[in-house]
């Protein structure tokens, strides 16, 4: 690859040709929202890419540090909108290892089926933009679809289709309405079948494997030191998953396999997210059935009120392992530090070192295969 | 927003603000009155490890590998963390990167935080976690303002952005950064947004000594003075 | 003067507006036949079944704001899109839609390569568009495209070129009136020319899957970045007519042009009723329907890639295709 690379260089000194700088975004059509790649090109070729973000930074922690331990929740939801419910998760479960409060099993298993459905949906979204960006716009109408199934599972259970606001600290507002378990059992069986579709389009298309195949390789030692995460990271071969190294909610009650690749190149992230696709909905169909009679909030203060402490709790997002610092002084409503770890910044982080080399048109395969929110990495 | 203004009126040198009755803020803390807080808090607990727990190998291994470099070993509802002296970090980066036993290859998060009564008043704190050996330590270093922390970047890639994170939300100063610019605000952005003494409300990008002073600014001049008083 | 005046005068007024009315349905065919493709609707909201969203589309855009980036090449910048309609209008006049000189304009007996050199032409528009526009991802469109007109044409006309072989003219009608005494659609006797000229024409004409020069995705619209309006309807227009043009070609050269199947069969002469343009027509729907149906399911080549596919993959195929027609020329 170097090689290619460094001829047409020797080419340019001769000729006296320059570097040409592009500026992508913010507005531009496969950025997904605000990123803005300063792009360094030799013709074609990306020398070095630099992303400039923040354009939608509203500085959600030192809000959150000035908003009482309840009203954070909704505040979580703003981060990775597509993927609101785990963000909920993740900061109630940190909360709750706080304040060493004990979570009905009940709740647990509607957690998992919510970020679950979650994770379908968002890599619904994914899959949609990913292809788009490459130009198969059919898949993006098509996951859409599937997308809006889920949306209609969340709007019957909490109201919301976007930011849903679904969880508290110590379990969850509402039980699940009836007859919606079954919905979601429909859903799996639904997806199942759509999921075909899909692969139909893309996995065996030619144009799709020229485009993804050997395109942003990177080696598992190279993406853990990058501190890439989910989806990105697993392709590279790395096993590593949240659900199962350190298990949140009810996932250890659960089997399901964790995918992993083997190139690391986008083409192998692509197959790993259909893999989930499908792991998801196994572990829908085990929550479902198996789901426990019971109380779905546990005991908790009515002021919530943590004593002084630190720590860090990370659950796996749709876009990788999305962790929650906490620091509580035991004192005041309020978290005292409130961090994210945002999976989309660190995986955003591996832009530059995943583009060299590759061409413009790779450079937008690239920002969709590492599957950024920018309302999560601008926080 | 009345938080902040309470608290930093108990700074030890606000010019021409009479100071607060320290009672006041006494009761407050007791009665669930959001108007006056308790006095900030002067740090983390940090607390030791309950009484015949042992700290796990890679802890231990960290002790006897880079010796004195731990100056504490903290345990709260199941993390471990660890507290280095700024000096000692790299040291200790490395070994806990290359070491077997430890194998932390995986920088999850750094983040800091900000205790301004302290005087090393900014925790930078490294979540780090071992893909191999799937287990978790937290490294804390303290420093004060202006006090050099060396980045860890040429030991885990990823601490990139999130240095340049720090920086640009604390202003803690890390040295040995490839690149460091400001990340999430604009680059000519004054005053580091997650200091706690930041002002919550009014034209932040003026960050001014007193944090009262954009009353000043915002409000007529005795309309202030009352808010002051 | 009736004859070299009036009539063709007329003929050309009509072809003219029947292009640019197909066209403006063309544009409202692919939004449905996409939809359908997409599990939507498409336009429903003007007229029944939104067939007058053809109509209005093009007002729309007549009374949009017409912006000239102030650094512009302001010349270049106006003559481009025109540059690029104008030769997709005229490859109409040599293009038979029947049998007797009222259906086309003009017979000339370089037809073929009259079409093959003024659809040429069209790719000057996008070029300089692409330059005047004194833009960066404009330039680089204009750049992709320039080195997509060289990997393709070269293809698409050495395939052409055993067609010619074949039918012995290069006259349009001659090439219909071979197919008739061959019995046969050169479909049938060159199947690998007649897939290659449709991939070649899909290149030519920057719909996916090698619309790269355009790249929505990727250079945010590519040569027509800059262009709002009427002008960018001109690129608009220009892209679709010869979208319509790619297909008239390849139903002339290897479906019949305007015959019915099987001519040479006596029994199915009640198809003869229909008459001939309708045919040619029925055809040219047929492949437009094609366009938009592969627009709907495939993904974007990147540039590379596309040179490699033209350079090597089409360019020896044509090639191997040609000396395959001598030889059967001669030998036969």
């Amino acid at each position: 690859m170097t090689k290619v690379i460094d001829a047409p260089r020797r080419i340019g000194q001769a000729f006296d040709t320059d570097e040409l700088v592009l500026n992508m975004g913010p507005q531009h059509p496969s950025t997904h929202g605000v990123l803005r790649v300063v792009l360094r090109l030799d013709g074609e070729r990306v020398v070095d890419a630099d992303c400039v973000i923040g354009y939608i930074h509203r500085g959600v922690e030192k809000l959150c540090e000035n908003r009482d331990w309840t009203q954070i929740v909704l505040l979580t939801d703003r981060m990775d909108y597509v993927a609101a419910a785990t963000s909920n998760l993740g900061y109630v479960e940190a909360v709750e290892k706080l304040m060493q409060v004990e979570v009905p099993r009940r709740a647990r298993y509607i957690r998992t089926i919510l970020a679950e459905l979650q994770r379908i949906a968002s890599h619904c979204l994914w899959l949609g933009t990913h292809a788009m960006d490459i130009g198969a716009m059919t898949v993006l109408l098509y996951s859409f679809r599937e997308r809006e199934f889920v949306l209609d599972l969340f709007e019957e259970y909490c109201g919301a289709r976007l930011t849903y606001n679904s969880m508290r600290v110590g379990g969850l507002p509402l039980d699940i309405p009836t007859g919606w378990d079954k919905r979601v059992l429909a859903f799996c069986d639904v997806m199942e079948t759509k999921l075909d579709e899909y692969e139909e389009l893309l996995t065996n298309n030619r144009i799709w494997l020229g485009r993804t195949r050997d395109i942003g390789v990177i080696s598992g030692e190279d993406a853990t030191a990058l501190g890439l995460c989910g989806p990105p990271l697993r392709g590279s071969g790395v096993s590593r998953d949240v659900r199962k190294d350190e298990p949140n909610a009810a996932y250890e009650e659960f089997e399901f396999d964790i995918p992993l690749g083997t190139r690391g190149d986008t083409y192998d992230r692509y197959l790993i997210r259909l893999e989930e696709f499908k792991q998801s909905i196994r572990i829908l169909r085990q929550a479902v059935e198996g789901l426990p009679e019971g109380p779905v909030m546990g005991k908790v203060p009515r002021l919530i009120k943590p004593p002084a402490g630190e720590t860090y709790h990370p659950v796996e997002s749709p876009k990788g392992e999305l962790g929650y610092f906490i620091v509580s002084d035991g004192r005041s409503t309020n978290p005292y530090r409130f961090r994210v770890r945002p999976p989309s910044f660190c995986n955003l982080q591996a832009l530059n070192r995943l583009c060299k080399g590759h061409l413009v048109a790779d450079v937008v395969a690239l920002i969709g295969t590492i599957d950024i929110v920018l309302g999560e990495v601008d926080r | 927003m009345a938080d902040d203004t309470n608290q930093t009126s108990e700074k030890p040198t606000p010019p021409a603000v009479s100071p607060r009755p320290k009672p006041a803020a006494g009761v407050a803390g007791r009665k669930p009155r959001p108007k006056a807080p308790p006095e900030p808090p002067k740090g983390p607990p940090d607390p030791a490890p309950p009484e015949g727990m042992e700290p796990p190998a890679y802890v231990a291994a960290l002790q006897a590998g880079v010796a004195g470099a731990v100056s504490q070993v903290t345990y709260w509802v199941g993390d471990w963390s660890v507290i280095v002296p700024a000096d000692r970090l790299l040291e200790v980066a490395r070994f806990l990167r290359d070491e077997p036993g430890c194998g932390f290859d995986y920088c999850a998060d750094v983040t800091a935080t900000d205790w301004p009564p302290r005087e090393q008043r900014f925790d930078v704190i490294y979540c780090l976690y071992s893909t191999l050996n799937r287990h978790r330590l937290r490294v804390k270093v303290r420093a004060a303002e202006g006090d050099p922390v060396p980045s860890v970047t040429g030991i885990w890639p990823a601490a990139n952005w999130l240095e340049r994170e720090v920086y640009d939300q604390f202003g803690v100063n890390i040295v040995d950064h490839p690149d460091l610019r400001r990340i999430l605000m604009p680059d000519e952005w004054q005053g580091h947004p997650q200091r706690k003494d930041y002002p919550l409300e009014g034209p932040g990008e003026f960050l001014m000594e007193d944090p009262l002073d954009w009353l000043r600014v915002w409000k007529l001049p005795e309309e202030a003075e009352s808010e002051i008083e | 003067m009736l004859d070299t005046f009036v009539i063709p005068l007329l003929q050309i007024a009509v072809l003219v507006n029947a292009v640019l009315v197909a066209v403006t349905f063309l544009v409202l065919m692919e939004r449905k036949v996409m939809g359908w493709a997409q599990a939507r609707l498409g336009p429903m909201r003007v007229g029944p079944y939104g067939i007058l969203q053809a109509i209005v589309d093009p007002i729309k855009l007549i009374l949009k704001e017409d912006i000239t980036p102030a650094k512009a090449d302001k010349w270049v910048f106006t003559l481009a899109p025109i540059m690029s309609l104008v030769p997709a209008l005229v490859v109409f006049s040599v293009i038979p839609f029947g049998p007797d000189p009222l259906y086309y304009v003009a017979d000339i007996n370089v037809g073929l390569l009259f079409i093959i050199s003024v659809t040429s032409i069209g790719v000057y528009g996008i070029i300089l568009g692409g330059w005047s526009s004194n833009s960066k991802y404009p330039l680089l469109a204009s750049l992709r495209a320039s080195a997509q007109l060289i990997s393709y044409e070269i293809a698409v006309v050495m395939t052409l070129v055993s067609v010619v072989l074949t039918a012995g003219t290069l006259n349009m009608i001659g090439i219909v009136e071979a197919q008739r005494e061959a019995g046969l659609w050169f479909a049938f006797i060159q199947p690998v020319a007649c897939v290659l000229v449709f991939i070649g024409g899909l290149a030519e004409t920057n719909r996916l899957p090698f619309d790269l020069p355009e790249a929505e995705t990727e250079l945010t619209g590519g040569f027509h970045t800059e262009y709002s309006g009427m002008r960018w309807a001109l690129f608009f227009l220009a892209e679709y007519a010869n979208i319509i043009v790619i297909s008239a070609i390849v139903a002339l050269m290897f479906f019949g042009g305007w015959m019915r199947p099987f001519p040479n069969v006596e029994a199915l002469s009640f198809l003869d009723l229909v008459p001939p343009w309708v045919w040619y027509c029925g055809k040219i729907f047929f492949f437009l329907y094609i366009f938009v149906w592969i627009r709907a399911t495939f993904p974007r080549y990147r540039y590379d890639q596309l040179m490699a596919l033209g350079w090597k993959v089409f360019i020896p195929i044509a090639i191997g295709n040609l000396v395959l027609t001598g030889i059967a020329k001669v030998v036969l």
